[in-house]
């Protein structure tokens, strides 16, 4: 395909045999082109995505409508809610599945090369459709992420764009998926067992499960949605003896999981760094994996807590109330875990230990009010307000994109060969770490105090506090132009890297030479190398 | 850190804290559990929080800390984190429960009240009176809030909370909501009576409310489902009197019922024909 093409026999190894140029990155079967691409993605959809964010913050600095159209604003929730979940953080999960898994488990690249090229460059086409379809006839899609009918079905031009691009990121979803457990399943390293694999590793085969078990779900609710529209179908609508209701059971049957695809990841990349800075080996490893587990089968079996207010029967609310609670069992296993992991260590705090400490402190608040909404009774004054988007921004942003921040910082300089500012890593952190807070923060008093979510407007009393979050919004989101910066710097001209940038770090990866050679483990690691990887 | 202030005050808002205690039976239980669920987490926050701080600042290894490389396990340690956390939440489930439980007992009504979500306003029918009416944002609240109108929101009473017709109801007295929309779905909440319930086109929802008898009072809230563009713009208003007001309102109500129609329907669109009393009408039984 390249013109290199005679220059591999020569050469000493395969090293570096690959086409230059577009043909590098269209053609790409390589694991790291494919995992870097997914970063840059994931990194451009969650700019777009904020900016979103940042005019629904704008509107909301003060009272009145000063900028946009409620409709505009709708228009900006929505799309700002989908190009986060899956434009930035499920790529970018994909994306660090894609770069860390081979080297992981001592495989030279993932199992399925085309494929992995194809579920990649599904997704600028699912997202250039979605994105264009906030500039059709009768306006962007505007009924929110989840998509309740009859709402949704209002919706112009932009609703078949936006369905089929879902179904093409549900598609993008599952081939990245099956990828991923192929990989894991079949092209461990001998000797590395299942119970020796590290944690993202664990938690990254189980979302993959979780994204197959769901994604045809999305995509089955998506399309009953088209042919209500298009195909004179009644699926959910009364008038014809459908159910508005049911699309909501059908979307959370989904959407549940769906959150612990954004979650399970993150634990998987916080037991790996929390362990390195602490020099000592992860707490518990065994309970870590089954309660990723018990986390991953409760998901499939909460969904309604999300509509608690539908009027369901009393037996329903009852089991959905009681089932949900229990999440908080595994849950709180995986934090006593890490606090214990990080108990008797000797700590320091470079940028990737700072956002994984701040990843504790910050998820565990989310599921304190994770736990406050799963009490039903509790839930009908909570649901639809403020309190729900700052539980589930606080899980979703210093939980989700807090530990991608962590993972890049982490494996950057394996990957570049080249180290990191330290210095303006900090600032990055703290100005993220203090901006979340000032944004999040007051949306639980809002929320308490009555404030709806999805309101362009609001009644003077919560002026207050709505400014105090914007304000926290503005420094959260211009300090995310310090992360890529300290990237870019990162690649073109950082200091060059010792193999081990980290004394404390366990792994294969780590047992690569740096920068990680362009196809991972081309020879099994040796048993005594899967030994000291392994060291947990 | 909480402040018990009630809400919907004017002037400022950095006391909006925390959920209010509310002015019915159910608002008040459900305060109560919030407030329970909340000290749980608090305390837990304590200690967990407590033992990260703790260790953050006693294993540094700037501090001379060695790291215990053996302590990775502990049987007892992690049974007793999986119990401690199973025996909280069945502590608390109890009680909740048991609030569930009377928040979906609707026996011994004693009114009904038939709530219509429309795209953007609300409808209330009193079944056991045969009238209703419309209720929409006030003029001034959406003068104001039109994009860029120039007009200062804290000028205006009530900004966006606000209605032309407000729901008269008796204090003391069991009031069952029957709730469905014409159009797509909304949701009806008072924060003050502690329940919000959707209201789904083409299915019937119940919840119902109790307000207190020495808590007569208007009461604001909002539609809490995105139902399209004016969602933040469908307030809802109880106006809760003594039992004999509420007796007075309701005959003036029908009174105004059985003369032939003297106003044009003003502001009242064609599917309003079952519901004749017109704005001004409403509007001036209400003041008194």
């Amino acid at each position: 395909m390249s013109h290199h093409e005679h220059d591999a026999a020569a050469a000493h190894d395969d090293h570096d045999h690959k086409p230059y140029g577009w043909q590098r990155w269209v053609y790409a079967t390589n694991h790291k082109d494919i995992g870097t691409m997914y970063l840059v993605f994931a990194c451009i959809m969650f700019f777009v995505g904020g900016s979103m964010a940042l005019v629904v913050r704008l509107e909301l600095f003060q009272p009145g409508l000063q900028f946009i159209d409620p409709a505009i604003f709708n228009e900006m929730t929505t799309v700002h809610a989908l190009l986060m979940i899956f434009g930035a953080v499920m790529p970018a999960w994909t994306g660090l599945a894609n770069w860390l898994i081979p080297m992981q488990v001592g495989a030279p690249d993932m199992a399925l090369p085309r494929l992995n090229n194809f579920s990649f460059w599904i997704l600028p086409f699912a997202f250039m459709l979605l994105i264009g379809s906030l500039f059709v006839p009768g306006g962007g899609p505007a009924g929110g992420w989840t998509l309740y009918p009859p709402l949704v079905l209002q919706g112009g031009d932009s609703l078949p764009m936006a369905i089929f691009a879902i179904h093409m990121m549900g598609a993008s979803s599952i081939l990245g998926a099956i990828n991923v457990i192929v990989t894991i399943m079949n092209m461990r390293a001998p000797g590395v067992g299942l119970l020796n694999m590290p944690l993202f590793v664990w938690t990254w085969l189980i979302t993959a499960y979780l994204l197959i078990a769901v994604m045809p779900v999305l995509a089955g609710a998506v399309t009953m949605l088209l042919t209500d529209h298009f195909f004179g179908t009644s699926f959910f609508s009364a008038a014809g003896g459908g159910d508005p209701v049911m699309f909501q059971h059908i979307f959370w049957f989904f959407g549940h999981p769906e959150v612990y695809i954004l979650i399970l990841p993150a634990f998987g990349i916080v037991s790996e760094i929390i362990p390195t800075f602490a020099r000592k080996p992860l707490f518990g490893y065994e309970s870590m994996v089954y309660a990723s587990a018990s986390i991953a089968f409760l998901s499939f079996i909460v969904w309604a807590h999300h509509m608690f207010t539908v009027g369901m029967p009393l037996a329903g609310q009852m089991f959905f109330m009681l089932s949900t609670m229990l999440i908080a069992i595994p849950t709180g296993v995986k934090v006593f875990n890490w606090c214990a992991t990080l108990w008797r260590g000797s700590l320091t705090f470079e940028t990737p230990m700072l956002f994984a400490l701040a990843f504790l402190f910050l998820f565990t608040c989310g599921g304190f009010s994770g736990l406050m909404l799963a009490i039903a009774p509790a839930d009908f004054q909570y649901h639809d307000t403020y309190f729900v988007v700052a539980h589930f921004h606080y899980v979703l942003v210093p939980g989700s994109i807090f530990t991608i921040m962590a993972a890049v910082y982490y494996w950057l300089p394996k990957w570049t060969g080249r180290m990191y500012d330290e210095t303006l890593g900090k600032w990055h952190f703290w100005l993220s770490a203090i901006g979340v807070n000032v944004l999040f923060f007051p949306q639980h008093f809002l929320g308490l105090a009555g404030m709806p979510r999805r309101i362009p407007d609001y009644s003077v009393q919560f002026s207050d506090w709505n400014m105090v979050s914007s304000i926290g919004a503005f420094i959260f989101g211009f300090s995310q132009l310090l992360f890529v910066y300290v990237v870019v710097k990162t690649v073109r001209s950082g200091a060059k890297a010792p193999a081990r940038p980290w004394e404390g770090a366990h792994g294969l990866e780590w047992e690569l030479p740096t920068p990680a050679p362009y196809h991972s483990w081309t020879e099994p690691p040796s048993p005594a190398l899967i030994a000291r990887g392994a060291e947990h | 850190m909480l402040n018990f202030a009630r809400p919907f005050v004017a002037d400022s808002g950095w006391h909006l804290l925390n959920m209010t205690e509310g002015v019915t039976d159910l608002s008040k239980k459900i305060y109560v559990l919030h407030m329970e669920i909340f000290w749980v987490c608090f305390w837990v926050a304590v200690v967990v929080y407590g033992a990260m701080i703790y260790a953050l600042v006693k294993f540094r290894r700037s501090k001379g800390a060695q790291p215990d490389t053996k302590f990775v396990h502990s049987t007892k340690a992690e049974v007793l984190w999986t119990a401690a956390p199973t025996i909280i939440l069945i502590v608390m489930a109890i009680p909740a429960a048991r609030v569930l439980i009377q928040i979906e007992d609707t026996r011994g009504t004693e009114m009904t009240l038939k709530v219509t979500g429309y795209q953007w306003k609300w409808q209330y029918e009193y079944l056991d009176e045969g009238f209703g009416f419309f209720s929409t944002l006030s003029a001034k609240s959406n003068e104001a809030r039109q994009l860029q109108s120039g007009i200062d929101p804290r000028s205006v009473e009530n900004y966006l909370l606000d209605v032309d017709n407000e729901v008269v109801v008796p204090v003391g007295t069991k009031v069952r909501l029957l709730l469905t929309a014409q159009d797509v779905i909304h949701a009806w909440w008072i924060p003050a009576f502690g329940m919000k319930k959707d209201a789904v086109p083409g299915f019937i929802n119940e919840m119902w409310f109790k307000v207190d008898t020495d808590k007569p009072g208007v009461y604001r809230g909002q539609c809490v489902e995105l139902c399209g563009r004016d969602h933040g713009f469908m307030p809802i208003v109880v106006r809760a009197v003594s039992k004999d007001e509420y007796r007075a309102w309701a005959a003036e109500r029908k009174a105004a019922l059985a003369p032939p129609a003297v106003e044009p329907a003003q502001a009242v669109p064609a599917a309003d024909a079952t519901a004749p009393a017109t704005a001004s009408v409403a509007a001036a039984v209400t003041r008194g």
